[in-house]
């Protein structure tokens, strides 16, 4: 029953946890003002629904999903909505995309909507559904694919697994999480349970973070005890630390052996996957009526003065946190570089000006003194990076399509099932940096696809154009013939006419006109 | 018998052959198909045909050289040469260079517009609307910025101009790790 299967490659990383999984969640002050992106999630952007002037409260609606795969935006705390603008967000680009910014009044009241449920066991499950929907909940693993769009399976489901691995170095968010409220962890979970109906339920832990385990066990064993007798599907397993266990594929098969399949989903082999922070967040939007408006955010680094898991509300600025958690005193943020996510596949930020978003897990700040350029020599063919690859690709043959942009090899190669886990660039003694190969490769492809879509579209307009000119010059031609032919009747009915006139007369006049008779 | 034999599958034969060359006739020539999908579709005339499949056509018929289009630029001419079995060859300066950057797309300047239609017309991928008279604006998702509707046809100076396409997180493109050295 506790059988584990293993993953191809991964790599062995040392964890830098201790940094900052010491000290207990802090709750930050509020900043002045706070950004909110209206897209923090996979899919269609939400819609604004506040102008500027607008007074809002805590957990207030503010931007409303806008498809099936979208997601709401509420305020995070109370304030005035001073701004609808482009600013700056936590992405590679540096691109500014639309926000709203609210200035906070520093009362934090909560929207007279927001109460707790009287009977949330009581709800049907479209109803439950709606609600972890319309609370804005998001996988907080990193993916920020909309949860309610998770929880309808198409087919039955075997095995939920709830994902507390936290693979990454340096990121201790979750495990502080699972420390701190495992009993919430659980009950989600049979939320969870009671939505997608599977035989059994796992809460999957690296077996670096013995603490969490023991929080999580003697926290179902209270709730056993409680008389919830539904717990007793709930299964905590730990899982050796190998990096990336988290990854969900990776995890789905150290817990079940099951491959999902290329370009598939995990429910196609009969298993749903959610990370421990989306379970707590779904038990928030069901029990207490509250919104996905915070997440704990681990600010670490070798200097950070006080690293640690802060409860930070979405759409703080970076350089707020930065300057409580003690990261950037010597000022301006130009000493350190900072990656949102961890040091394999996170990004780094284009400024601290950033607002903390649904998906940031972690601000990893490194003293840029630290940071030692490398350069990559050439590429000796040895095949560690295929060693250590966890979705079984080559990498050193991406890395030469990549190169050369040949979309047609690389498609071959499956670069789309790339999870950009960072294990090859770790493996190569070249150090070459693969990773940016294959996402350059990516946006490159995507860019590609695009424009022969455009051309497509473009030749049909073309066509149509065409097609429309032509009827039109036929319908001018066939216009002009027939005025003509008209005209020629009339004449011909005239000179008839006048033919008979003339007959008649011809005896009297003696006169035929030639010109009249054709 | 064996003459007897062979003389039937020769009919045989014949007839299906010739029911197959009714029945699955091709129409048209089917390279102009493959060089007009290997062209941008920009329709802007610069290679001195009015639209990309006339220029298709040309090449097919071996009229025109490969090295007229610059919206497609080196990487099209590779792509025509390979198929064609052709040697690459530079782009033609004759019929303009290879802009690099980011996409342009027609802004109208809908104050000044004095709704004289030439541009409506000219339109090859009917991207413009308005009626005689009446402001004209770009519908600029199917804009392909050929550049046919600027000045001189359009009589209003500064009327229409080109405008880079803003970059957005779904169009954003990573660099290239060899252009910038960069390690991540």
């Amino acid at each position: 029953m506790n059988k584990l299967w293993r993953f191809n490659g991964g790599v062995k990383l040392s964890g830098f946890k201790s940094l900052s999984n010491a000290a207990g969640v802090k709750r930050p002050p509020l900043p002045k003002r706070l950004y909110l992106p209206l897209q923090q999630h996979i899919g269609a952007p939400a819609e604004a629904l506040v102008e500027v002037g607008d007074k809002v409260y805590k957990g207030q609606l503010i931007a409303a999903s806008s498809s099936f795969i979208s997601a709401p935006v509420h305020a995070s705390s109370s304030g005035t909505v001073v701004e609808l603008k482009k600013h700056i967000i936590a992405h590679p680009s540096g691109i500014a995309e639309d926000c709203i910014v609210i200035e906070t009044d520093g009362k934090d009241e909560w929207h007279s909507s927001i109460s707790a449920l009287s009977n949330p066991d009581a709800l049907d499950l479209d109803e439950l559904r709606s609600r972890i929907s319309e609370a804005g909940v998001v996988g907080l693993g990193g993916a920020v694919f909309p949860s309610g769009a998770k929880l309808k399976p198409t087919r039955s489901i075997d095995t939920l697994v709830i994902n507390g691995a936290e693979c990454e170095p340096y990121i201790t968010c979750d495990d502080r999480l699972m420390r701190t409220r495992p009993r919430e962890i659980i009950r989600g979970l049979l939320l969870l349970r009671r939505l997608v109906n599977p035989t059994e339920c796992i809460i999957a832990v690296e077996d670096n973070k013995p603490e969490a385990v023991q929080h999580l066990r003697r926290a179902i064993d209270e709730l056993k005890s409680e008389g919830i007798g539904s717990v007793s599907t709930v299964r905590v397993v730990a899982v050796p630390t190998l990096f990336p266990a988290g990854g969900e594929k990776q995890l789905i098969k150290v817990l079940t052996g099951k491959a999902v399949p290329q370009r598939g989903l995990p429910y196609e082999v009969g298993v749903v996957c959610l990370n421990v922070g989306t379970t707590a967040a779904v038990y928030d939007a069901i029990y207490e009526g509250k919104p996905l408006i915070s997440r704990l955010v681990t600010i670490t680094g070798p200097n950070v003065k006080h690293a640690a898991n802060y409860e930070v509300p979405i759409g703080t600025p970076v350089q707020h946190m930065l300057d409580i958690a003690g990261a950037d005193d010597t000022g301006g943020g130009e000493q350190n570089r900072l990656i949102m996510g961890g040091p394999m596949m996170g990004h780094v930020l284009p400024n601290a000006q950033v607002p903390v978003v649904k998906a940031t897990n972690c601000i990893l700040v490194e003293p840029k003194a630290d940071v030692v350029p490398t350069t990559a020599m050439p590429c000796i063919r040895c095949g560690s990076c295929a060693d250590v690859c966890p979705m079984h690709l080559l990498p050193q043959q991406l890395y030469w399509h990549a190169r050369g942009k040949a979309f047609d090899k690389l498609d071959h190669h499956n670069l789309a099932d790339c999870i950009e886990c960072g294990c090859c660039a770790v493996a190569c003694p070249s150090k070459i940096p693969l990773v940016h190969y294959f996402r350059f490769a990516k946006t490159e492809k995507k860019e590609f696809d695009a424009k022969a879509i455009f051309a497509d579209q473009s030749r049909v307009r073309m066509q149509i154009r065409e097609a429309r000119i032509a009827q039109r010059e036929r319908e001018l031609e066939e216009r002009k013939a027939k005025r003509k032919a008209d005209r020629l009747k009339k004449k011909k009915a005239k000179a008839a006419a006048a033919a008979a006139s003339a007959n008649a007369s011809v005896d009297d006049q003696d006169q035929a006109s030639n010109g009249v008779s054709v | 018998m064996s003459v007897l034999l062979l003389t039937a599958l020769a009919l045989a034969f014949g007839v299906f052959l010739g029911f197959v060359a009714i029945k699955f006739r091709v129409e048209g020539d089917p390279i102009v198909e493959k060089i007009d999908t290997l062209l941008p579709q920009t329709q802007c005339g610069q290679c001195g045909y009015p639209g990309c499949r006339p220029y298709a056509e040309a090449i097919a018929s071996e009229e025109a050289e490969i090295n007229q289009c610059p919206p497609g630029g080196e990487a099209g001419v590779q792509a025509l040469a390979e198929l064609l079995g052709k040697e690459p060859m530079p782009l033609n300066p004759d019929n303009g260079v290879a802009e690099e950057g980011p996409a342009m797309l027609a802004l109208i300047d809908e104050e000044t517009c004095i709704g004289c239609t030439k541009c409506v017309q000219i339109c090859p991928v009917d991207a413009i609307s308005g009626a005689p008279g009446f402001m004209h604006t770009v519908l600029d998702v199917y804009c392909t910025g050929c550049e046919l509707c600027l000045p001189p046809l359009c009589p209003v100076d500064d009327c229409i101009i080109m405008v880079p396409v803003e970059a957005n997180i779904r169009t954003w493109k990573w660099s290239n790790p060899e252009a910038v050295g960069a390690v991540l």
